[in-house]
């Protein structure tokens, strides 16, 4: 049987790939932040996941507010990047996976989740940044992802509670699918931050950190918040916490805490670096 | 009209609901199409005639005109979407938080400095 072996959360900004486009990862400003990506890749290369499920959110390269789907996912053998606006340069196209993400919207649409289905799905920023952080120089092809979308951008968003149990009934899928192979999720964005208004460069570390502490012992209090809470506490952008809290609902089992790295600010945001192992009860 | 999604403010924020996304859906629409090269040259040969085929309204042509990032969340801007506008003018997200702050680019990232230490 398929297996939820564990989880990472990340930060998905862009300006981490101008990073590492010009190698600036030893410099002052993003050392703390890439120092603490090793222990991470390292334990990726060992436990050798045959597939990643990815939460991120689209930042208007595949959806506009013309169609603007509160969930989406893709089932696709492969994804491409393509240019968001900056003449950004194109990368490697991420591999899919296509036979389990079907098997996920079939049993996730069955209980409840009305899940915008895509064979064609551009992967912006949010996905592919993740994906070059823990293997460097685009050297992700080998490994399957099952990008999963959620509408950060436009109220009404799924809230907390709801993106929870989202995560629930993903865990419960991979749970049920026969394959015998092994899925790490990786929950991608946040922490604290506001990008527009009067109130840009809005950082709340002490919550930042709880909210980390809470993803490992207590998940259930974060979806005791709504997206307005959120953005109270967090900043405007901060409602992207929404991948983190569903990306701990897929973690049925029991979940330790093997590596954390929080570091702000990283651009405007708070970043917040986790490796969660998940433990599942042996059958029988 | 479409309804407000919250009743809840929150100072120098502007949460973009429906009522937002309808007001904003052509000025939105044109800086989405600055995905592609094509449509930012076409911007930068003749902004006006540009801002006029997505038909903008005259307080978003100013606002357009003006770089005024404020004045383009007011008229219903996603920052998702004008991130794509203030990178066809080359201004990254620290200076977008300076303009709209009323600091340089350097006092803005000073203060994320703060904010990141948890100094606020």
């Amino acid at each position: 049987m398929a297996k939820i072996i564990g989880a990472v959360t990340t930060s998905h900004i862009p300006a981490i790939a101008n990073a590492m486009a010009n190698g600036l990862e030893e410099t002052p400003y993003w050392k703390p932040f890439f120092d603490g990506y090793p222990p991470v890749r390292d334990w990726l290369n060992e436990k050798k996941p045959d597939v990643i499920i990815l939460f991120y959110n689209d930042h208007g390269l595949e959806f506009f507010i013309d169609k603007k789907p509160t969930f989406a996912m893709g089932v696709a053998d492969e994804y491409y990047n393509s240019d968001e606006g900056w003449g950004i340069p194109t990368i490697p196209p991420v591999t899919g996976e296509s036979d389990l993400s079907w098997h996920i919207a079939n049993s996730i649409v069955d209980e409840g989740f009305d899940m915008t289905i895509c064979q064609e799905m551009k992967v912006d920023h949010g996905l592919t940044v993740p994906l070059n952080l823990m293997w460097p120089g685009h050297q992700y092809g080998h490994v399957k992802v099952i990008p999963v979308c959620i509408n950060c951008e436009q109220y009404p968003m799924a809230q907390p509670w709801r993106t929870f149990e989202l995560g629930r009934a993903i865990g419960r899928a991979v749970a049920s699918y026969e394959e015998d192979i092994n899925v790490v999720v990786f929950g991608t964005g946040g922490m604290s931050h506001q990008l527009d208004g009067e109130r840009a460069g809005f950082i709340n570390r002490a919550f930042d950190i709880d909210c980390l502490d809470k993803l490992v012992s207590n998940p259930e209090a974060l979806t005791k918040y709504s997206n307005m809470d959120l953005v109270e506490q967090g900043g405007a952008q901060a409602v992207e916490l929404n991948m983190l809290i569903a990306m701990r609902g897929t973690l049925l089992g029991k979940v330790t805490e093997r590596h954390r790295n929080y570091h702000a600010p990283i651009s405007n945001t708070g970043s917040g670096l986790m490796l969660l192992e998940n433990e599942m009860p042996t059958a029988e | 009209m479409a309804s407000n999604y919250t009743d809840r403010k929150f100072q120098g924020t502007y949460l973009f609901d429906g009522q937002m996304a309808k007001k904003g859906y052509g000025l939105n629409k044109m800086c989405y199409s600055f995905n592609d090269q094509i449509a930012r040259d076409a911007f930068n040969a003749d902004p006006e005639a540009y801002c006029e085929k997505f038909k903008l309204t005259e307080a978003q042509k100013e606002a357009i005109r003006n770089k005024d990032v404020i004045g383009l969340l007011r008229e219903g801007g996603s920052i998702y979407y004008l991130a794509k506008f203030t990178g066809l003018l080359k201004l990254n997200m620290q200076d977008i938080g300076g303009l709209q702050t009323g600091m340089s680019t350097d006092e803005f990232k000073a203060m994320l400095e703060r904010n990141g230490r948890g100094e606020v």
